[in-house]
């Protein structure tokens, strides 16, 4: 420090103030900010003690400042619910009142219902169905068009409602002898009935084919029909057809037959409201495998 | 550093104080020139959203809106959608060229005429003059002491910036909302939403910051067109120039001195004091100046005045303030690779602009395929595939499509959804998204590549639109 007098260094090319230093004879021109812009910072650093005041910041021995508006993010999500209940009463409310048929017919209800069966459905039927409703060996797959207990709206809603095997008074209900197991067949006719099912749905004819068949006749039919294709009374399935809930394989049958199954479904009544319920029958119905209701009669094939 | 006494000490002042300066008004070729071009500024700006166009009861009878509460954008026949953005891109990029193209050919025109903040400050200044009086009087009035006259001048001066600056943001809303029931509600205060509000205000308020208070200060700390415009120039450019061969060595001249051993500059400083950057144009081209030309009316007045020629200041080249020459060679100077290579990205730009938005499409489709489950096996044993499609309808009219899938010959397609619905009548909405769900099943092996194509038909206009998508029988094993 050679005194309080300032002695400028001036750049000779530019005519600027330089900032008084130098590396490798570099110097660096003091090209001064507007002042304004300088407390236009200061201002902003003002500004920000806002944000400490007003919000939660700074952690205490038993939490944190709260902030005098109060905000927490959770808070903000009630508020969006709140929100979103808000805009979906409306639809709520008329979903309440309408039946099925009206439901289906209008556009902006059954998106609602749909959309809302959906949702419903990841919370509480994915776990055994999928999310794309797809099934797993045990578990029906409700996009197809193969229905146990029937694939009507009304019969979908009663399947959910009470359930299946569920315990429940109104629940679906039937159980399937285990053959083998319980020795009500030999070992011989438990193979030989495998295979005649097996040739329902396309297999080929063994030299136990007839045998088989009298096995069917005499233990099987009763539920699967003379035919093999099932019944919805019993929860019977169809046997003629390229679906197999618990396995198509010869082993599988034979396991089945052997042993039987008895899948089971809760009941929903008293788990989820009416409504919820109702969006989730007409979103499995939607699903692709729905069939019309009985009460309404098929409109006539189009030309 | 820190033994070293050899070092110079450090400047003082690292922030400085803004010199206030005050643009004398002036009268010239360039002064004329740039009322009429920011008298066409403003009339565009605060008159465009009144323009009608009229497009039928479905679409805003506005000739120039952006719609944001329905996500569309009129202008004039042209609709753009949120998913044709591109076409702003390509706006974006023709406005970058342009302004690349002009700047190497003409300087920085943009600057000194267009500018919002160059309108807008000028106005300002205007508003000053009226209110205050000129330069020399405003200097006056400020180093005085208050008085009422001073009260009033500057409460009307900042009453009138004010009321510009209100309509300024008011008629920035304009363009977002049908304009004449804008206006209505901006008047009667009623029906005004928050976020309009808080344009008009947010728009009044720095409307009035920036130029009545800012003003050349956005041009020198704030503004990158102002750098960058610097890259697009060469030694060829038109700009303000002053001529230092004829005007030094500059210095006062009475009438009927001699001119020998004396440049034509008479230090009279009448181009300092126009100007609205508060610059000195004899120290040559600076990053401040905006080209706007005031300092050419002012020093030709004087060059007329002392009966010598006039441009001493003038519109030219910087090779041609060293070097000379004639018209010709101005031409021939301004025609250079630069300002063709310019000329040609431009012209390829307008052309793609011009292609995309003639060759726009009223329909398009979206197809998505399920995801989960990939397919599903039917009693029947035959394959169903789930999908989700989009039909965009841009018309203006309600379009009842027809749909067919090429590939899948005995494909059965049905249409999930309220009521009936039927493939061959999808209807859409006018200006539109039509969102439905199909369920595509066809026999196990009739298909051997999974690629299909989904056909989409406005039976009155033949309008197609087609989109590739897959149907999936197996998984893989």
């Amino acid at each position: 420090m050679s005194g309080p007098e300032h002695k400028k260094d001036i750049d000779p090319v530019t005519g600027v103030e330089t900032m008084g230093h130098e590396w490798d004879g570099i110097k660096e021109l003091n090209n001064p900010a507007p002042r304004w812009w300088l407390w236009v910072f200061y201002v902003c650093c003002i500004f920000s003690f806002g944000y400490w005041i007003v919000y939660p910041a700074w952690p205490t021995l038993n939490g944190n400042t709260a902030g005098i508006w109060g905000w927490t993010s959770y808070n903000k999500l009630v508020n969006e619910q709140a929100e979103i209940k808000t805009i979906q009463a409306a639809h709520t409310a008329k979903l309440e009142k309408a039946g099925f048929a009206q439901i289906q017919n209008d556009p902006d209800l059954y998106a609602f219902a749909v959309e809302g069966g959906r949702a419903a459905f990841r919370d509480n039927c994915a776990t055994c169905h999928g999310s794309g409703a797809a099934g797993n060996i045990g578990y029906p797959n409700l996009n197809d068009d193969d229905w146990l207990w029937g694939g009507s709206i009304e019969a979908i809603e009663q399947t959910i409602l009470y359930g299946i095997r569920s315990g429940h008074a109104n629940a679906r209900d039937s159980q399937m002898p285990a053959f083998g197991k319980d020795g009500v067949l030999e070992s011989a006719d438990v193979d030989a009935v495998t295979d005649y099912v097996l040739t329902l749905s396309g297999a080929e004819h063994k030299a136990t084919y007839e045998k088989g068949a009298t096995v069917f006749a005499e233990n099987c039919a009763a539920c699967h029909g003379d035919e093999g294709k099932g019944g919805r009374d019993f929860g019977a399935p169809n046997l003629t057809d390229k679906i197999w809930l618990y396995g198509g394989d010869r082993a599988q049958v034979y396991q089945t037959v052997f042993s039987a199954h008895a899948g089971v479904m809760p009941t929903w009544e008293a788990r989820l409201d009416r409504n919820t319920i109702r969006e989730l029958a007409v979103y499995v119905h939607s699903l692709g495998g729905g069939e019309p209701s009985e009460s309404v009669t098929a409109p006539a094939p189009v030309e | 550093m820190s033994a070293d006494k050899d070092v110079t000490i450090p400047p003082v002042t690292f922030f400085a104080k803004r010199r206030k300066f005050y643009p004398r008004a002036v009268s010239g070729v360039y002064r004329h020139r740039k009322t009429l071009l920011q008298t066409l500024c403003l009339a565009i700006y605060y008159l465009t959203p009144f323009l009608r166009w009229d497009r039928g009861p479905n679409a805003p009878d506005q000739a120039i809106l952006i719609d944001m509460v329905h996500r569309r954008l009129y202008w004039f026949d042209i609709e753009i959608w949120p998913q044709e953005v591109y076409y702003l891109t390509g706006i974006l990029i023709l406005a970058a060229v342009t302004l690349f193209a002009v700047t190497s050919l003409l300087g920085r025109v943009w600057c000194g005429y267009f500018c919002f903040q160059t309108v807008w400050t000028d106005l300002f200044i205007w508003v000053e003059k009226v209110m205050q009086g000129d330069s020399a009087v405003r200097q006056k009035l400020d180093a005085s002491p208050w008085s009422l006259n001073k009260i009033w001048r500057k409460a009307g001066t900042h009453l009138g910036w004010l009321s510009i600056a209100f309509f300024t943001g008011g008629a920035y809303i304009l363009y977002f909302n049908d304009a004449p029931t804008l206006m209505h509600n901006l008047f009667s205060g009623q029906g005004l939403t928050t976020t309009q509000l808080a344009f008009v205000f947010g728009l009044t308020g720095s409307t009035y910051l920036m130029a009545g208070f800012a003003r050349e200060q956005v041009c020198t700390y704030m503004c990158p067109y102002a750098r960058f415009q610097s890259a697009m120039f060469d030694e060829d450019t038109l700009i303000i120039g002053y001529d230092t061969m004829r005007g030094e060595p500059r210095g006062k001249h009475k009438k009927g001195d001699s001119w020998d051993n004396k440049g034509h500059c008479i230090d009279c400083t009448q181009c300092v004091q126009v100007c609205p950057m508060g610059i000195d144009i004899r120290d040559g081209l600076q990053i401040q100046c905006i080209a706007c030309g005031l300092c050419i009316d002012a020093c030709d007045s004087v060059m007329e005045k002392m009966d010598l020629p006039k441009g001493l200041i003038r519109y030219d080249t910087e090779r041609r303030m060293k070097e000379g020459g004639d018209q010709q060679e101005l031409i021939r100077h301004l025609i250079r690779p630069r300002t063709m290579w310019y000329g040609l990205i431009l012209a390829l730009a307008l052309s793609v602009m011009f292609y995309g938005i003639v060759s726009r499409t009223t329909l398009d489709l979206n197809v998505f395929h399920d995801r989960n489950p990939l397919f599903v096996r039917l009693s029947s044993g035959e394959i169903r595939n789930g999908y989700e499609i989009k039909i965009l309808n841009k018309t203006l009219d309600e379009v009842h499509y027809q749909l067919a899938i090429e590939e899948l010959p005995n494909a059965q397609i049905t249409v999930e959804g309220a009521g009936k619905q039927d493939i061959h009548d999808l209807i859409v909405p006018p200006d539109s998204v039509g969102h439905f769900r199909l369920y595509v099943t066809a026999p196990e092996h009739d298909h051997e590549n999974n690629l299909i194509n989904f056909v989409i038909t406005d039976p009155k206009t033949a309008t197609v639109a087609k989109r590739q998508s897959i149907f999936i029988t197996r998984t893989e094993d």
